[in-house]
């Protein structure tokens, strides 16, 4: 059931013609397009950072990065 | 909590039998969905510069160099991008002080990448070079990203695929070079699944979820490990490793012009490490020109299972550790930036340009890792600052 489950959502959108409508019109966007709503606003910068906390942490990945290089110790 | 997460995460992504099957099942259905999706337009990433100089001090480290960004797009699908990022080293940090000498040294790296826009996806293939006298790192990355529900949603999937190379110098006579008898590599795969998803008129959030795979020498080749008979060893790591972390962000716009950022993210790995990270923001803009930021993090970690701060030499393991990395500790970090945009207007080819600033104070308090500088040893903990310096220009 589990390994079918999610080709069945995929053919039932397929079915239904996909009639989910968006919630949000284009118009009503204006404060989500603000760029002080953006998730990475400066990516030179956050990933300079991503890399400071990388090389000095256990935890690693998901943070929207894709990483390169140690420069730990 | 934990352990019901990471029993679920580790259900999913298990690496061999089941749960690889799983897994494809998974994303199968992940890019069915996608076909099966209403199409909109999706857009390329702006062309832009920046130039940054970023200089980081504590722990007995300074961090210091340049990292320069441009991308520019030919034709009306394209986008290349490419990066140079130099790290100038300057080490006596605690591993150094207690088990070697001080060193300086650089690191560069350079990557590029191309992006392109078909029908209603945007695919990005990029290639990464990292270098330094001791290691050496290449990198491809391949992300693909789809916007659906009346842009509402963007789904995307990654995949990396990287290659070290280490190394250990020895210094002779002043010189420090590479010990020729002593070279390893590690090979390393990442896998990422993410959605952004707007709720709102006031709020977007996005889920990311990846996956790390790592093979080979993952040791550090000059650190040790200490008995409490005086003695010390290498390390001896495990030659595997894999990671999964799954991170939930939101951006939430207030009533007036300003924005509150929240993130948290989840981290399980098979060498025993569960860790939280949470983080909270807010931005304000004043005026026409400027834009305010501040921001709180907080880290925190377990031991990985073979770690320890003192080993019994009676009680041989097979994996022994003492990487401050790999022990239990908590971090917190205050941030503040601030942007001011000198082009408002356009000027020239110019469409805007802003000069930033941004200043990190970071503490790292260690529960189980001794500071052995003293005669009686206590609890290691360290502050660093990190202030970056950058400028950004969009044409």
């Amino acid at each position: 059931m589990i390994r079918t489950t999610p080709l069945i959502i995929g053919l039932l959108l397929t079915a239904s013609g996909c009639t989910l409508q968006p919630w949000v019109k284009p118009y009503e966007r204006a404060r989500l397009a603000d760029p002080i709503m953006s998730f990475d606003r400066n990516p030179i910068s956050s990933s300079y950072l991503n890399h400071v906390y990388e090389a000095r942490e256990g935890a690693r990945g998901a943070d929207g990065g894709q990483g390169g290089g140690c420069g730990c110790n | 909590m934990n352990k019901k997460s990471a029993s679920l995460i580790n259900f999913i992504t298990s690496q061999s039998g089941q749960g690889r099957i799983r897994l494809i099942w998974i994303i199968a259905g992940i890019t069915t969905m996608i076909a099966a999706l209403p199409l909109t337009a999706a857009v390329l990433p702006a062309e832009r510069f920046d130039a940054l100089f970023h200089y980081y001090n504590g722990g007995g480290i300074t961090v210091q160099g340049p990292a320069l960004q441009a991308s520019k797009q030919v034709g009306s699908n394209t986008l290349f991008s490419a990066k140079y990022y130099v790290d100038s080293i300057s080490s006596a940090s605690i591993d150094v002080v207690t088990s070697a000498s001080k060193y300086s040294e650089k690191r560069e790296e350079q990557s590029i990448s191309a992006t392109y826009l078909r029908d209603k996806s945007t695919l990005s293939l990029s290639y990464s070079n990292s270098e330094e006298n001791d290691f050496v790192a290449k990198s491809t990355h391949f992300n693909i990203s789809q916007d659906m529900y009346g842009d509402l949603t963007t789904l995307y999937m990654g995949y990396s695929k990287g290659w070290d190379n280490i190394y250990k110098t020895l210094k002779t006579a002043g010189n420090t070079n590479r010990d020729p008898a002593f070279a390893e590599d590690a090979d390393r795969q990442k896998f990422r699944l993410g959605i952004s998803q707007i709720i709102s008129k006031d709020l977007v959030t996005n889920l990311n979820y990846e996956l790390i795979t790592d093979k080979g020498y993952l040791n550090n080749p000059y650190r040790t490990v200490r008995f409490t008979d005086g003695s010390t060893l290498g390390e001896i790591y495990p030659n595997t490793h894999s990671s999964n972390a799954i991170s939930l962000s939101a951006n939430y716009h207030l009533p007036y012009r300003a924005a509150l950022h929240g993130s948290y993210r989840f981290y399980a790995d098979s060498w025993g490490i569960n860790a939280n990270t949470f983080d909270i923001g807010y931005t304000h803009p004043y005026r026409d020109s400027w834009i305010i930021g501040g921001h709180y993090r907080h880290y925190s970690q377990n031991h990985a299972n073979f770690y320890q701060d003192l080993f019994d030499p009676f009680a041989p393991q097979n994996y022994m550790a003492r990487d401050k990395e790999l022990s239990s500790f908590n971090s917190q970090t205050f941030g503040l930036n601030l942007s001011y945009n000198f082009i408002q207007q356009g000027w020239r080819m110019l469409d805007k340009g802003t000069l930033n600033l941004s200043i990190d104070h970071m503490r790292y308090d260690y529960d189980n890792f001794s500071d052995l500088r003293s005669a009686t040893p206590s609890r290691y903990g360290f502050s660093a600052n990190v202030v970056q310096v950058y400028m950004s220009l969009w044409y």
